[in-house]
This record gives C-alpha cells, structure tokens and sequence, in this order.
C-alpha cells in the first residue's frame, strides 16, 4: 500500500516535470532540480550534478534518463519504469491529439504568442540551472578553469556550427579530475 | 508490419541518441524521408512544433511520426521504442552507481565533470538567451537585431519574479515562470 502511493507520487512528479519541460532536456534541469532536490530533497546535490552529467552521456532524451534514475534510486526497477511512464506521458497526449488536428493548430495566433513568451522563459531556466551548479562549484581554480573552459568550448562550437558531441567534454572533465585531483572527497558542487 | 518497423527505427535513434534531443533530429529526418513516411517541408514545421510543446523533443518526434503512420498504436508503439533503451542503459548505471560512488578514482573523475556540466549548461543557457532576444531569423539569413517585445517579456519576468520573492517570501517556481511568460507572450505579441 505505502509501496503503491511511493509509485503513484514518483509517477506525478514526473507528469508534472514532462508536462512543463519546453525546448528540450536543459530547460527541464531547472525544473528538477526544484522538485527532486529543493522541494523533495530525493537525491543530494552532489548526486544530481552527476546525474545530469550521466544524463548527457548515455543515450536517449535527457528528461528519461533523470527520470529513470530518480525512480530506480527511489523504488528499484518498478520506480524507474513509473518515473520514466511519468515523463513522457504528458508529451505522447498531447503531441497525439496535435497531430490529429496539426493544420489548424499551427493556424492558431494566440498558441503561437503565447510559445514566443515561452522561449524566453526557457532562456531564463537553463541560465538559472547553470548559475546555480556554477555557483557551488568549490571556489577553487581546477573547477573554475575546467568551468569556463567549457563554456567557452561550448559557445564556440554553437557559433561556429561544428559537429561535437558534448559526450566528449564530458569525458575530458573526467580525465582532468583523474589528472588534477586525486583523492578528491565528495564536497561541495551540486545543486542549489 | 509498419508497427514493429515504427518500433526498430525509433529503438535505434533511441539506441543512438547522445545528449539529448538536437542530436537526434538528422537521424530522424533522414530515417523518415527515406522511408517516405513524410515530407521535408511538413518535418521542418513539425519541429517545430516540438521545440515549442513539453516534453523531451525525441518523445515528440516518434510520437507525431508514429501516429501519422499508424494511429495510436503507430504513435504507442513508436514511442515506446525511442524511450526502452534510455530506460534499459539508466537502469543498469543506477543498479551499478550505487556502490561506485564511493569509489576514490570515480570521486576524482567527478570532480572534473561538474565543472564541464555546469559550463555547457551555462553556455546553452545564454546561447539561449542571445538567439531569442537578440538574432531575429527571417529572410537572407539572420540578422543581429533586438526583439524589443521579447526583451520587454525577458524585464516583466525578472520584475514579476522579484515582487514573488519578495512578496511570498518563496522562489518563482518554474512552472510559475512558464505559465506567466505564455500570459506575457499572449499580452506581447497579440495586441
């Protein structure tokens, strides 16, 4: 019984998390972080940093992955299959029921007006997401150097339109921490 | 026959999809223009479409091609395979996590990939913000100019998140955020 409510609240948080992730994985880390670490406080902000990056180097969306592994660490296998149940249901309603009247809801100013609106909230979230994991950060020049390197590293295959995978910045941060820091203990970064 | 192909195709761009949803879209294109399942002009409008609504951009795309296919059970069944092996690989790395986080070698490479993750978030953050406020996409390219009505949706979010925290002593959640800049789009653009 207390197993089935357990299972039921991971599936509604994660309806309400796909329900509100607009333009892609990053906008939705925002929101994580508020509902699984700040309000509910399911996984430390060390961990949920590492999940993320996790997330962006394994395949599939982002939102599954986070979902999948918040469930897993909640309830096993059942809480990762609810969890992930719970992230793309919103999506698969409501992309179903648009593509059945695709036209004329295209047609439709105010949809469009009020998605202009959106992006720039979505702009507004993915900063706010990388200025708190920034922020943690220990103040220290490893982590701020490897920070701002891949920022800009980022910026600069945006601009110039390479094709890079950011599954390979990821790897690069981890063989710099082999490199530059060990025996480093389980402090600071994170989430908040 | 359309469903379990609907099925494998999309278990495969699922299978190799690497950080998130961008990296999937010539994938997808080119698996759904070369089975003829659509046309390039109606993808490039449905992309749109999926940039705009919620929901992982992947979890859009199989659905919308699944369901112009084959209905429902086309848009299930396409659905369900692009989301299985994210759920199967995350499912192993957190069975397998859960002790190797202590692991000192693992602490080291961590320490190392948060800075990257905080940086990329940052940097697609204001990539972001630059592309919706400042570079206005129309014909002969784009241009660099200000929207001024996006700007003005951009100060009335910083305002209205302010007043909230001051007033309610509590964060602006995002679902608030969200809402209340469809509310700010909706005033912006419609009168």
């Amino acid at each position: 019984m207390r197993r089935c409510r357990r299972l039921l609240e991971l599936f509604g948080v994660f309806f309400k998390i796909g329900l509100f992730t607009f333009g892609g994985g990053y906008a939705m880390i925002s929101l994580i972080g508020h509902e699984i670490g700040e309000r509910r406080r399911w996984i430390s902000p060390d961990e949920l940093t590492e999940v993320f990056a996790i997330a962006e180097s394994t395949p599939g969306p982002i939102a599954v992955n986070c979902a999948t592994y918040v469930g897993y660490r909640r309830e096993g296998v059942a809480g990762g299959v609810w969890a992930t149940l719970g992230v793309v249901m919103p999506s698969f309603i409501i992309i179903y029921a648009i593509s059945l009247f695709f036209e004329r809801f295209m047609a439709l100013s105010v949809v469009a007006n009020a998605f202009r609106g959106i992006q720039v909230a979505v702009a507004f979230l993915i900063l706010r997401a990388g200025l708190r994991l920034a922020v943690r950060l220990p103040r220290r020049g490893f982590e701020l150097g490897v920070c701002v390197a891949a920022a800009l590293l980022v910026l600069a295959i945006d601009a110039l339109g390479w094709r890079f995978s950011t599954v390979w910045l990821i790897l690069c941060g981890g063989v710099a921490g082999l490199l530059f820091r060990r025996g480093a203990k389980g402090e600071g970064g994170g989430w908040r | 026959m359309t469903l379990l192909e609907l099925f494998s195709v999309f278990f495969k761009i699922g299978l190799f999809t690497f950080g998130g949803g961008y990296a999937m879209l010539p994938l997808i294109r080119q698996e759904a223009l070369s089975r003829g399942w659509m046309d390039e002009q109606t993808l490039v409008r449905f992309i749109g479409v999926c940039e705009s609504t919620p929901g992982p951009i992947a979890v859009n795309m199989a659905t919308f091609v699944g369901s112009t296919q084959a209905g429902l059970a086309g848009a299930a069944c396409a659905t369900l395979g692009v989301v299985l092996p994210a759920l199967l690989v995350m499912l192993l790395i957190a069975a397998a996590l859960k002790g190797f986080r202590e692991n000192t070698l693992v602490r080291s490479a961590m320490s190392g990939i948060r800075p990257v993750v905080a940086g990329m978030i940052l940097a697609a953050g204001l990539w972001t913000a630059v592309r919706c406020l400042l570079l206005q996409a129309g014909e002969g390219g784009v241009t660099l100019r200000p929207d001024m009505r996006q700007v003005g949706i951009a100060l009335a979010l910083c305002a209205g998140g302010l007043i909230w925290r001051r007033g309610l002593k509590k964060p602006f959640s995002p679902v608030l955020l969200i809402l209340f800049s469809a509310v700010c789009g909706i005033v912006a653009y419609g009168f």
